[in-house]
């Protein structure tokens, strides 16, 4: 601070708890009506403070969207989103900073093209591709002329929840940043030491990627866990769906059955483990964004 | 004097490009690191996890994107057609798709002003404060964690035409509020849901941005008698220039594409097509009128879009790190 200014600073914490509030109201309006009963939320005026029925309500969210099974799958989605991006990137990564090969710079381009098309835009095709992921391969065969029906239909599964995710060279990039900045005489001296490629891998840039790597983790996890149009198009089994698309069967399409209570405790619930997230690894957080806007 | 050193510039410049020619036969330098391996089967092995999955997911959807933008098929799918642009000239044609674009501009538009002004203003209070600014910071980033559907669930609650508990008070102040069937209070009410969960982002960034500000800088304004908000726009503004301009094409990446789950969880593009985002309009066009040929048009239109805003964030990227050097 290079001067006092007793207004600026009172002015500037008027501002921030202005923001905070602005912040929380919405999710303190999900609290107070999720502790009241549908009868109080129909009410008019509409309560402004906490009921006392938050666990009842809470107990009937929890069952009537399946949420234990929800909230696994969520979590099993987006730690698979978080792993299997974050090894796959490693690894290309790697192979475009540190290896002369012919075709690397076709590689490269491959790879950061699918940097500028966000999932949304090719919705469709991509969804065709995953009810039937081996239909390349059938066209492979219809054009060599052998009859042969492929089918391998990923809906519902695990696998085609994540992998379509995993298809963005986001990681990659962020890694290959990285990596240009490692210095060189750690290589060379691997090298000098007789360490194969796999070795200085795995023994010295491994290591030194921890941080990125915690940092970007949290980043895919909140990804995976709060994706919406992917689960909503390839989850028709209810068991199947993520713990997001639990929530949204739950909210009231219509005034006959308004139960914004158990909805709204249910949206406090799902988002309670990325909170958790944000909260405990902030600085993390911090560190992942700032360091993929560079 | 002037010509030849124009001259000897352009001798030394034939000699690279020769080289340069001959390093790209050998697989090309460009960001290869000086220390390297030059091993011809493990680079494949280690790309073709990546490269698997990029075809199978992104390529081959992609090109047939661009396949099917040219063709109209039959609701059974039994007989395509090629038909060259008429996809895209019934597009631009049909009014739906024009108001379409209109809301998506002033919808990202709004609420990439609306994120970032709010963000800097947080981010001005944060760098000032000493006290709290921890806790400040912890909760501003909370929404980072929100899924935007719920964060649009949580909006289109509070703002219910029926149980709403802010529609109360606008009533009772006075103000017709239904934004079920007004297309203005729709409009708002999804770009201030969007705003909300995105100020978050646009703060992080600028906090870090007015942090990294030289203190030498602004103490030696400050000795020269500039005053706090002085030196917020003559001094740290500029310096923070790169960053606002980095986040005005993440503001629009978001608006274009990110807040679909926003605009299915509070209006589904009603009431009357007035909060329809171009890529709302994709999937009901794909998914639900199964229009699978104009569908695809709008998607190659949206992919033409996002190829721009990224080509603008590289720009930001080489330009950050020609600072740095």
């Amino acid at each position: 601070m290079v001067e006092r200014t007793r207004t600026l600073d009172i002015a500037c914490h008027g501002l921030l708890i202005l923001g905070g509030l602005l912040v929380c109201l919405p999710i303190y309006f999900a609290f107070v009506v999720g502790s009241h009963t549908v009868g109080d939320v129909l009410a008019v005026p509409p309560p402004w403070l906490p009921g006392g029925r938050f666990f009842e309500n809470a107990v009937t969210a929890w069952q009537k969207a399946n949420l234990g099974r929800l909230l696994f799958n969520s979590l099993v989605v987006a730690v698979g989103i978080t792993v299997g991006k974050i090894a796959v990137s490693l690894l290309s990564a790697f192979a475009i900073a540190y290896f002369r090969f012919r075709w690397r710079m076709t590689a490269f381009w491959l790879v950061f093209a699918s940097l500028m098309l966000p999932v949304e835009v090719r919705i469709l095709p991509t969804y065709e591709a995953v009810t039937n992921v081996a239909l390349p391969l059938q066209w492979l065969f219809d054009w060599l002329g052998f009859e042969v029906t492929l089918e391998w239909n990923m809906m519902n599964s695990y696998g085609g929840l994540i992998l379509p995710l995993i298809a963005s060279a986001t990681a990659t990039f962020l890694f290959r940043q990285f990596f240009l900045t490692v210095p060189e005489e750690l290589c060379e001296a691997a090298r000098i030491d007789g360490a194969s490629p796999l070795h200085f891998f795995r023994h010295v840039l491994l290591p030194l990627s921890m941080s990125n790597m915690v940092a970007l983790s949290i980043i895919l996890f909140l990804y995976g866990w709060n994706q919406y149009l992917w689960p909503l198009l390839f989850t028709t089994e209810k068991d199947m769906a993520t713990a997001v698309i639990g929530l949204k069967h739950l909210i009231p399409q219509s005034d006959a059955e308004p139960a914004w209570n158990v909805a709204m405790n249910a949206a406090l619930l799902v988002m309670l483990p990325p909170a958790l997230v944000v909260v405990a690894l902030q600085r993390w957080l911090v560190k992942g964004l700032v360091d993929s806007g560079k | 004097m002037q010509a030849s050193t124009s001259v000897t510039a352009e001798l030394p410049a034939a000699a690279p490009r020769a080289d340069r020619r001959r390093r790209a036969a050998a697989g090309g330098t460009a960001g290869l690191k000086r220390a390297h391996y030059t091993n011809s089967r493990l680079p494949f092995l280690l790309l073709l996890p990546q490269l698997l999955v990029l075809l199978l997911f992104f390529f081959i959807p992609a090109v047939r994107a661009l396949v099917q933008a040219f063709v109209i098929t039959d609701p059974f799918g039994t007989t395509v057609h090629f038909v060259w642009f008429d996809n895209f000239r019934a597009l631009l044609a049909s009014p739906e798709y024009r108001s379409s674009v209109w809301v998506t501009l002033w919808f990202t538009l709004a609420q990439s002003v609306l994120t970032l002004s709010v963000a800097a203003v947080l981010a001005f209070a944060t760098d000032r404060v000493i006290r709290g600014r921890g806790l400040y910071r912890s909760i501003v980033l909370l929404p980072y964690a929100i899924a935007p559907v719920i964060a649009g669930i949580l909006w289109a609650f509070m703002f219910n035409a029926h149980v709403g508990p802010l529609t109360y008070v606008l009533k009772a102040l006075g103000v017709a509020w239904d934004p079920t069937r007004n297309g203005f209070d729709a409009f708002l009410l999804v770009t201030f849901a969007a705003a909300w969960k995105h100020i978050c982002y646009d703060y992080i960034f600028l906090v870090a941005a007015l942090l990294a500000v030289p203190a030498s800088l602004l103490e030696a304004a400050a000795v020269d008698g500039a005053g706090p908000g002085l030196r917020f726009f003559k001094i740290a503004l500029p310096m923070i220039g790169p960053t606002v301009f980095f986040l005005l094409v993440m503001n629009f990446v978001y608006g274009f594409f990110e807040t679909f789950a926003i605009i299915d969880a509070v209006t589904k593009g009603g009431p009357g097509g007035a909060t329809m985002i171009l890529v709302y309009k994709v999937y009901q066009d794909g998914f639900v009128h199964i229009d699978l040929g104009s569908s695809a048009a709008q998607s190659v239109l949206l992919m033409i879009f996002a190829v721009i805003l990224t080509m603008l964030q590289f720009r930001y990227v080489e330009r950050n790190v020609n600072y740095d050097v």
